[in-house]
């Protein structure tokens, strides 16, 4: 669907779309209460009680004070209804200043100014310097006399580097209609066309790219002055109806920004996903119960209750006389399912995110970002991880490309000293001007999309989008080839202090699928077209002219790929004059298309890039993050595991596996790589790795599978069931050469088999993954916000401190503080059986002449309460005074409270409680309860923990032993998460020291559960006092 | 507008750094018990030791107790047919005739010496005083309060007369109070029951109103049981306030009496109970109690003996621990048992 924008004319854009008023409210005063109640009351949990809180308001039914439900039913959603709407009045607040703001618009040549929310579309907004962009314009005019503006996008993509915009080459007019395609989301395309309308130059149409608009809230940079016409506002009336009856959304943001707010699908855990299937189980019990209980109620009421003429039961009741019973059975059965649960989960959940918030250790010391925990529900789930996807760039390794070796013209550079940089032979053939290293230079120099930013002082920034074109562009200027400025399209640069023009003709983007990207430049001296390319290895040694010999940079691919190096290939090509202008007109008529624009350009862009002579490969180096190695080792050990997901190269990959310890080295690790072009031989590889990983299960073999996306895409689509069952076998698995959406299939995969999986990555290639895994974990590092946006916890970037150690640290942290929580949470079956011991005691010890019914009822509470206290003291492993408050001052609480009841005379309980305290028997009967309830209990759990011990006792039996497992295993006893005090000197004091201390994350679920030990140390460690000293002279090496 | 916020956010993170607090950094000073088979073999031991003398001070508690046991409702009414149906029907027209003399007479021996005070208590088996109907079928303010005497809210269906007139107290609890009555005498000398004081106190003071009178009570056709004095005022009359405790199981003991002299042992006690309470509707038990206390209270062997069993049963458990441990001693913490080290593949 297509629209129409009109520039300049308001009576035609009026009717259908409307004005730019933000709102991003979900509820108006009028519709907050039924709506967010509707949206409370969808959950099943909220239903129950709704209809429990109903029935108890029939007092004929009713075993206790109504109050006692709808108190804490109302208090839940009072709670909740307020976050809302505190939530929603925040958003209320920044859109009405947003909405007010003002904004210059032109109209009829005259400057006005009117507030942000009332421009239409089809006006012409004008921006100074700094501004922000209040909705998405497509540029007309600038300051600059060729037409670039400079927009920071910060807001909209998390790239901080300065993007340039253009306005469309022609023009200069003030009417004209732009087609622009119905609003979406993509942030990164903007396939539109532009009329205009005294049609000079043929009535030409201009195509409109993403280069010529200003998205809403980027900010103008670096320009005096921009102006554009609206194509997208915010309230879109017309868009917002087309949408509703769509189903799609139901706020009305048309802007790109707008339209990326996606509402990610929510998350749930496994404690919530079990809590939801107990209470559905419970529920369903519940209802046999009554039903039972029920029949048998009325049976004896008809039988022997009418005989007791005490109660005296009329003759005839009302029709629902039969409902009665099983109505109240329900309402006794009904605290079964305790209305407290989901509260004091949502509550602690909250907290445990604020302790993630909190965490000093997980703050970046470079950048000082502070981790966060977006998703606040899913903390506990951190402990439960089986599987860990991550992305190879930026989270494995640091994202810092240096620009190590290259190989121009069949010589190697930078292989005896390791730097390409400082080679003395590369450095000589650059001072005497060898043609080929100066073409290799000049392509490393041009062929990008960098920005130079010259600061006062003279020194020269490069902004980029990739690493790897800075690390080019950056080696390059040390190699006395410097980018000096960009001015538009022209390009200066300096070759040993000699001055060069460029003019870039075109770019031929990179995208993830062609994986090359090049420029088409015109020497201003000489006039000669070139076209520079620069890819991966695969996609430019083919298109090679016929005759040159690309062994040796085959070879010299390989070569570095071993290193762990990423390679890229340079190339270039001279270009007639004809040749090219007939490509232009092909390349331009392309990217004026509306639909399937980015597949079209990449069609004409191949039919330029051919017959290229390859000049170098150059490679470069993306160090491994600190404490990497180590931490997978670990990892590992603690039986999680691990895959690599990554957009390199197989052997890239592999190497960066091997040394980063994802696989161990032959002969004790085995890689079977499946590969292949057909779906035959994919295949058979499959079935060959399949059986290969069958039979070493047994062997004790680190047997690890390599696929690359190719492979990978055949493998899901026609062999998925092999394919799964080799991932379920296989502990480890490198992918290489996948795109995002493989990555999130892969998670997918994984989710289906029901494993728990956590996904982390850095980059925008990530984002799919993440949001796609139970766990996402964002890095907000150098290549943008964006993964960090879509996952449920970002943290900083991770130089100094390894990420691992965060992510480690962090489930730790969750599980231990979880404890008593899920204590309390699961011990269901503990308390029902202990009621029994409860009642029977009771019962007798309070027979005949003291069983008076108000003092029955209390002694029985009491022992509940007393029961529950050494309960939970029993099963909680760390004591803190939190811990000590929680569990005594409840029992203290108690009795205040009781006492303070029984005070009261007109209350019930009046004197129940003083009469209880001075009876010896009373204390007696709690003494028994508590040994009566607790000592099976504690001889069982002795048992299980000393004869059937699960590994979490274990470990908590080789940490109370002081066992090394916290690597400095001293500080243990005081410290609540020892990690912590551990980690802080070691980050701090030693940042290159490659220990890493990685912590137990401990967790009860099947297969996850997980002992994590320093990295030097071996499992006789664990047995072992060892001194401080000595764990850390061991750890050193 | 919230992606600018965003954006902002964090970059403003670093600055917005939460003070440090031990809470925030989970670095509370904790203690980790574990289980050591030390610390739970002495736990069961302290606990058998400490509970096998508690159960048997218990058990001697009770066996000083004096308790004298009368069953008397089968014998305090005729019945002569093999038909237990007849029985039934019989005893329910002989129960329910208000004009036939329900005097029986009973003898009970001291078995021992009895000091005083003695309780005199009735016990009732098989009566629901914790039915639903029935114990919620009272209103307290009305009995507290002589003010509130038309309030008969609860109290269907003995609430009001036909005539719109408020029974006070009423409710089923008060309509169904226990009739029976006991007169003793010793040697043929009457020996005195103090009824005076065995109500509970609160109750004298507070939950019944010291003028508050009876009022059109057993006034209707159904009759349930006791009358009470019109003139006197509620919280004089502790027979009421005893029956309205209501009992949590449905054998239970209320206090009739006390006996303030001591009873010799082989002494002969005649009981002339008149009969009045009807408990044949539902095969209900009735019996005389006359019994001391200890400072367990009355007669209970149930403490003592639990008390005594689950001591011994913790020495119990502790020797088998510690025979167990002996025989086949596991160290703890010791990371081969952990599964993923079994595997052969991580084991180093």
């Amino acid at each position: 669907m297509k629209r129409y924008v009109y520039i300049n004319d308001e009576n035609l854009a009026k009717d259908i779309y409307c004005d730019n008023r933000i709102s991003n409210r979900k509820y108006t005063i009028w519709n907050f209460l039924p709506k967010n109640l509707w949206e409370q009351f969808s959950r099943f949990m909220n239903q129950y009680f709704l209809l429990i809180a109903c029935l108890q308001l029939w007092s004929l039914i009713t075993p206790v004070n109504p109050a006692s439900t709808w108190g804490p039913l109302i208090f839940i959603f009072a709670v909740s209804a307020s976050k809302e709407a505190w939530d929603d009045y925040n958003r209320y607040l920044l859109d009405k200043k947003a909405n007010e703001k003002e904004v210059w618009i032109v109209r009829q040549g005259i400057r006005k100014l009117i507030q942000a929310q009332d421009i239409c579309i089809g006006n012409i907004v004008w921006l100074r310097e700094n501004d922000e962009v209040p909705c998405d314009l497509v540029l007309l005019g600038t300051a600059d006399p060729q037409g670039f503006c400079y927009v920071e996008t910060a807001a909209l993509d998390g790239e901080t580097d300065l993007k340039t915009r253009s306005i469309p080459s022609a023009c200069m007019g003030i009417d004209g209609v732009i087609e622009c395609p119905s609003p979406d989301k993509d942030i990164r395309r903007f396939d539109a066309n532009m009329r205009l309308f005294p049609p000079f130059l043929d009535n030409d149409v201009f195509p409109l790219t993403i280069k010529n608009t200003l998205l809403q809230s980027c900010y103008l940079r670096n320009t005096e002055w921009a102006c554009g016409v609206a194509v997208y506002t915010v309230e879109d009336f017309y868009h917002v109806c087309v949408e509703m009856i769509r189903g799609i959304c139901g706020i009305g943001n048309q802007t790109k920004l707008g339209m990326c707010r996606g509402i990610p699908e929510p998350k749930l855990t496994a404690v919530d996903a079990m809590i939801d299937k107990l209470t559905g189980a419970i529920f369903v019990f519940q209802i046999v119960v009554v039903i039972v209980l029920g029949i048998a109620g009325n049976v004896w009421k008809d039988t022997e209750g009418r005989k007791l003429w005490y109660v005296r039961y009329p003759k005839e009741g009302p029709w629902y006389e039969l409902l009665v019973i099983p109505l109240r059975f329900e309402l006794l059965c009904s605290i079964m399912i305790p209305i407290s649960i989901k509260v004091s989960l949502d509550l602690v959940k909250s907290l445990y995110a604020k302790f993630i918030d909190w965490d000093d250790q997980m703050v970046d010391p470079e950048t000082g970002i502070r981790s966060n925990a977006t998703n606040t529900a899913i903390s506990e789930d951190l402990g439960q991880v089986e599987y860990i996807l991550t992305d190879k760039t930026g989270t494995l390794t640091e994202n810092k490309m240096i620009f190590k070796r290259c190989c121009i013209s069949g010589r190697f550079y930078g292989n005896e000293s390791g730097d390409a940089l400082t080679d003395a032979q590369l450095l000589n053939d650059v001072s005497t001007g060898s043609a080929d290293v100066i073409k290799f230079l000049k392509v490393m120099a041009i062929c990008n999309t960098v920005i130079p930013v010259r600061s006062k002082s003279g020194t020269i920034s490069y902004k980029a989008l990739s690493q790897d074109e800075e690390a080019l562009v950056c080696a390059a200027s040390r190699l006395r080839m410097i980018f000096e400025n960009k001015n538009g399209n022209i390009l200066d640069i300096k070759f040993n202090a000699s001055p060069l023009r460029y003019e870039v003709l075109d770019t031929l983007e990179f995208t993830s699928d062609r994986k090359r990207m090049s420029v088409v430049v015109r020497d201003c001296q000489s006039g000669e077209i070139f076209l520079l390319s620069k890819g991966a290895d695969e996609t430019i040694l083919p298109l090679t002219y016929t005759g040159q010999q690309v062994r040796t940079f085959a070879e010299a691919v390989e070569q570095y790929a071993q290193m762990g190096l990423r390679t890229l290939c340079l190339a270039w090509r001279k270009l007639d004059e004809g040749e090219y202008q007939e490509w232009a007109s092909m390349f331009k008529e392309a990217n004026s298309t509306l639909v399937d624009r980015e597949w079209r350009v990449a069609e004409v862009c191949q039919r330029l890039e051919h017959d290229l002579e390859i000049l170098g490969v150059a490679a470069i180096e993306d160090r491994l993050q600190e404490g990497v190695p180590e931490t997978i080792e670990t990892l590992r050990k603690a039986g999680i595991n691990f895959w690599m997901l990554t957009g390199d190269k197989m052997n890239t990959a592999i190497q960066i596996a091997l040394s980063c310890n994802f696989v161990s080295p032959e002969p004790k690790g085995q890689l079977l790589i499946i590969d292949g072009k057909t779906e035959d031989e994919v295949c058979r590889s499959l079935e060959r790795v399949l059986l290969t990983t069958r039979i070493t299960e047994s062997e004790p073999k680190d047997v690890a599978f390599v696929v690359d996306g190719w492979a990978l895409e055949i493998a899901l689509k026609h062999y998925r069931k092999a394919f799964t069952e080799l991932a379920i076998l296989s502990r480890t698995a490198i992918c290489c050469r996948v795109t995002p959406s493989q990555k999130a299939q892969l998670v997918e995969l994984l989710k289906l088999c029901d494993y728990r999986t956590l996904a982390i990555g850095d980059g925008g290639n990530d984002v799919r993954m993440i949001q796609q895994a139970d766990i996402g974990v964002g890095i907000s590092g150098r290549e943008g916000l964006q993964a960090a946006r879509a996952a449920d916890y970002s943290i900083g970037s991770v130089s100094g401190t390894s990420l691992f150690n965060s992510v480690s640290l962090m489930a730790y942290n969750v599980f231990y503080t979880s404890v008593p929580v899920l204590v309390s949470v699961l011990d269901k079956d503990l308390s029902e059986r202990t009621a029994i011991v409860v009642f029977v005691i009771t019962i007798h010890s309070y027979a005949f002449e003291k069983s008076e019914m108000e003092e029955v009822a209390m002694v029985a509470l009491s022992g509940c309460i007393w029961l529950q206290a050494f309960v939970v003291a029993l099963e909680t492993n760390s004591f803190t005074i939190l811990q000590h408050l929680a569990i005594w001052g409840n029992l203290l609480g108690f009795y205040v409270i009781n006492w303070i009841v029984s005070a009261i005379p007109a209350s019930g309980m009046y004197t129940i409680m003083f009469r209880l305290c001075k009876q010896p028997s009373y204390w007696v009967t709690m003494i028994l309860i508590v040994a009566t309830g607790m000592g099976p209990v504690l001889a069982l759990k002795y048992l299980r923990y000393t004869y059937r011990s699960s590994k979490i006792n274990i470990l908590q039996q080789a940490e109370r032993l002081g066992g090394p497992i916290l690597s400095l295993g001293i500080i243990e006893p005081q410290s609540r998460s020892p990690l912590d005090k551990d980690l802080a000197p070691l980050s701090i004091t030693q940042p290159k020291n490659r220990t890493s201390v990685y912590e137990p994350l401990l967790s009860e679920s099947p297969s996850a559960t997980r002992r994590s030990i320093g990295p030097a140390q071996r499992f006789d460690y664990f047995q072992s006092q060892s001194p401080l000293a000595s764990t850390y002279t061991r750890k050193d090496n | 507008m919230s992606f600018s916020d965003g954006a902002s956010k964090s970059s403003s993170k670093s600055s917005t750094k939460p003070t440090y607090s031990r809470f925030t950094q989970q670095e509370l000073p904790a203690c980790k018990p574990i289980l050591t088979p030390a610390l739970v073999m002495a736990t069961f031991i302290v606990i058998g030791i400490t509970f096998i003398p508690i159960g048997l001070s218990h058990l001697s508690a009770s066996e000083n107790v004096v308790e004298l046991v009368d069953q008397y409702d089968e014998v305090c009414i005729p019945a002569d047919s093999p038909d237990p149906d007849v029985v039934y029907s019989k005893r329910i027209g002989y129960i329910q005739d208000e004009t036939t003399d329900k005097t029986c007479i009973r003898t009970l021996i001291v078995p021992k010496k009895m000091k005083q005070p003695i309780f005199v208590y009735y016990q009732l088996d098989q009566f629901y005083q914790n039915h639903r109907r029935y114990v919620k079928s009272r209103n307290d303010e009305q009995y507290r309060d002589p003010s509130a005497s038309a309030k008969t809210t609860n109290c269907e269906p003995e609430a009001q007369l036909s005539e719109g007139q408020p029974i006070v107290p009423c409710g089923l609890i008060a309509w169904s109070l226990f009739n029976d009555t006991y007169t003793l005498s010793r040697n043929d000398v009457a020996l005195p029951i103090n009824k005076k004081g065995i109500a509970w106190e609160s109750d004298r003071t507070h939950k019944f109103g010291d003028n508050v009178y009876s009022k059109n009570f057993q006034n209707r056709s159904l009759i349930g049981g006791g009358k009470l004095i019109d003139n006197i005022p509620l919280n004089q009359q502790e027979d009421l306030l005893v029956w309205m405790r209501t009992a949590a199981l449905p054998n239970f003991r209320k206090l009739y009496g006390r006996i303030e002299t001591d009873l010799e042992v082989n002494e002969i006690i005649k009981v002339v109970i008149q009969n009045n309470y009807n408990t044949y509707s539902f095969n209900g038990k009735k019996k005389l109690v006359i019994s001391t206390t200890t400072w367990i209270g009355g007669k209970n062997d149930f403490l003592g003996m639990v008390y005594i069993i689950v001591g011994g049963v913790c020495l119990l458990i502790a020797l088998v621990f510690i025979t167990v441990y002996l025989i086949k001693p596991r160290p703890l913490g010791d990371p081969s048992y952990l599964s993923w080290n079994k595997n052969p593949a991580s084991v180093q």
